[in-house]
């Protein structure tokens, strides 16, 4: 009889504690955690990272990664990054932040960091709604979207018009590095982890701002199952938040990764 | 170190990079816009951090993260900036990170104007931001003093894991003093064991910085424990000067520039014979209740002189508890009292029958010119 060596394969990345996460059942911020702590496996940074929780569904965050963590106000988390990374430049600092917390109450703090050129990473989960307090309508809820603070659909004579985000911050010249991938299927999710690795060069090589937006969904406050909540991103959310690189500074075009 | 002519928010300024500062975060506001100005040049000229940030919001939420990393760091602001940052000061005093914010404050509510005033007293003091926390609160009344509170503030800050404020109104930061400048100290190169710098610099333990109890009774148990902990600064930092108290029937209490015009007055009124002293109290808070407590069981009369409608006052009065009268004179929205006016007051204080009935801001009210 031949013994056939047992080779793992696949295993939880060691930036990522084993835990139960409060997440709720088939919401994609797993997926975006496991990516993340992936990628900082693959380049060694662990020992390095600093990561900035903001609030929101991802308040917890600092549970869920098994690396040095701050918990920032409601839209600070690029501030308290600024401060961090300034006193401590050779140390890797993210924010991970939700759309309500990032492009709403952070507006200000989230432009600024790109625009100084911080050399910080952000991951911007965008799924157009406040999932933590219930599904509320977000900067990101699209046009008609219902949900619990616009039951009739959001109406864009009284309530304006959905932000895109990385649109936005790829015209400001400190942001080197800018894209929107999303989180509905395998390709994407493919795609999502190479963008986060080119987001972290980025912040190794000293090249400035990198933004990965990641369209989610949200299950539970959109009142879908899983799988037609991806359906959903997959019909409604990109067509008006189109999957692209935005900022593609010229060196970090050139990196080989 | 020769002494040499500062301005008061550029003193303070140098004070801080003596002490060590290693990160400073801050946004425009008059009256305290030289301290920014001076960090600017001084602090990259060290290759230390400077930003300047995108707003108040941005500048304390920089210091909290550069606090959270057991960085020596600093901001400053002027009373509207300081209330933007109200939010960020509830939280870093919810982390336990130590910080050093200087308010220079100027008249308001509101807009306001850019001229001296003590009427954030009762923010910094008592709070101003959510919840239950305590800060160190130090107010220097003269460049010197300013110096000197600022080169050790940090050390209290981070010896208390607190908030310490150096709380100045616009007239000490603009005005210009002999001082002396304190020797430069060596950047810190040892961390606290709560300090969140990477596990490359802490290995295999994992630290992470909150202001999050979700479950009560943990909540519950920081509060306690932050509460403890102020305990030992009540009994350790109570810092106040006293001028002529030995053989005084009355006393004037006042804190910064009123404490300073009061100092001319009563020592004018000390040359008219009036048996008048001083008490200047030095920390805000904790509050020199054992000195003022002392002094109402001897005196005959007090009168509290602030550049504000009576903040302090409240905490003269707590502290008294009705054993003798408690006088009042302020001037507001940016203007300093002259030491004549304070003289007067003196004199009435100690030539006219003092009374107990009302509130000694109402009579001070009742003497004020009525403008419409």
């Amino acid at each position: 009889m031949v013994m056939l060596d047992e080779v793992v394969v696949y295993q939880r990345p060691q930036s990522l504690e084993e835990c139960a996460t409060h997440y709720c059942p088939g919401c994609t911020h797993g997926v975006a955690h496991r990516l993340i702590a992936e990628v900082i496996d693959e380049m060694g940074l662990r020992e390095r990272m600093i990561g900035v929780a903001s609030v929101g569904c991802s308040v917890f965050a600092y549970n869920y990664f098994d690396f040095d963590f701050v918990q920032a106000p409601h839209g600070r988390a690029p501030a308290m990054a600024t401060g961090i990374k300034r006193v401590l430049p050779d140390r890797i600092v993210m924010t991970y932040q939700g759309d309500g917390d990032m492009a709403s109450i952070g507006m200000g703090e989230i432009v600024h960091a790109a625009a100084r050129g911080e050399n910080i990473t952000v991951f911007f989960l965008n799924n157009a709604n406040y999932g933590m307090t219930g599904g509320q309508m977000a900067p990101t809820t699209l046009p008609g979207q219902q949900t619990t603070s616009s039951p009739k659909g959001r109406d864009v004579e009284t309530q304006g018009y959905p932000v895109r985000a990385s649109e936005l911050l790829a015209t400001l010249e400190g942001a080197s590095y800018v894209v929107r991938r999303s989180l509905h299927d395998p390709k994407n999710i493919r795609m999502a982890k190479k963008a986060i690795r080119t987001a972290f060069e980025v912040q190794v090589r000293g090249l400035g701002f990198s933004m990965i937006e990641l369209l989610s969904i949200c299950p539970t406050n959109w009142g879908m199952t899983p799988v037609q909540s991806l359906h959903w991103l997959e019909e409604h959310m990109i067509p008006y938040y189109p999957i692209g690189d935005y900022k593609v500074h010229p060196i970090v075009a050139e990196l080989k990764i | 170190m020769a002494r040499e002519l500062w301005k008061g928010n550029n003193a303070i300024a140098e004070a801080a990079v003596r002490a060590g500062l290693q990160a400073y975060f801050g946004y425009p506001i008059t009256p305290q816009t030289e301290l920014l100005e001076y960090l600017s040049a001084r602090m990259p000229e060290l290759g230390r951090a400077f930003v300047q940030a995108e707003s108040e919001l941005g500048a304390i939420n920089m210091v909290y993260g550069a606090a959270c990393t057991g960085a020596r760091v600093m901001t400053s602001s002027s009373s509207p900036g300081i209330s933007l940052m109200m939010e960020g000061i509830s939280y870093i005093a919810g982390t336990e990170v130590p910080i050093v914010l200087v308010d220079v404050m100027r008249g308001g509510p509101g807009l306001g104007n850019i001229a001296p005033a003590q009427s954030d007293y009762n923010q910094i003091v008592h709070g101003g931001g959510h919840g239950d926390y305590n800060a160190i609160v130090l107010a220097p009344a003269s460049i010197q003093e300013s110096v000197d509170l600022t080169y050790e503030a940090f050390d209290l800050a981070e010896k208390y894991r607190a908030i310490t404020v150096i709380l100045i109104d616009g007239s000490i930061g603009q005005m210009m003093e002999p001082a002396e400048m304190p020797p430069m100290r060596p950047l810190k190169t040892e961390y606290p064991d709560w300090a969140v710098r990477g596990m490359v610099e802490h290995p295999g333990e994992r630290r992470v910085l909150s202001s999050i109890y979700l479950d009560p009774p943990d909540e519950e148990a920081a509060n306690l424990r932050m509460l403890r902990r102020w305990q030992q600064v009540e009994a350790n930092e109570v810092r106040f000067k006293g001028y002529y108290l030995e053989d005084a029937r009355f006393v004037v209490v006042g804190f910064g520039s009123a404490g300073r015009v009061a100092l001319s007055a009563v020592r004018a009124a000390r040359a008219e014979g009036i048996p008048v002293g001083l008490l200047r109290p030095i920390t805000l808070k904790p509050f020199p209740v054992k000195a003022l407590d002392e002094l109402a069981q001897r005196v005959e009369g007090i009168l509290v002189v602030e550049m504000n409608s009576g903040q302090m006052l409240e905490d003269v009065r707590r502290v008294v508890g009705g054993r003798v009268p408690v006088e009042f004179y302020g001037r507001l929205g940016g203007i300093i009292p002259m030491p004549d006016e304070v003289l007067e007051e003196i004199r009435r204080l100690s030539r006219e029958p003092l009374t107990q009935d009302g509130h000694p801001r109402d009579r001070w009210l009742a003497r004020m010119p009525r403008s419409n």
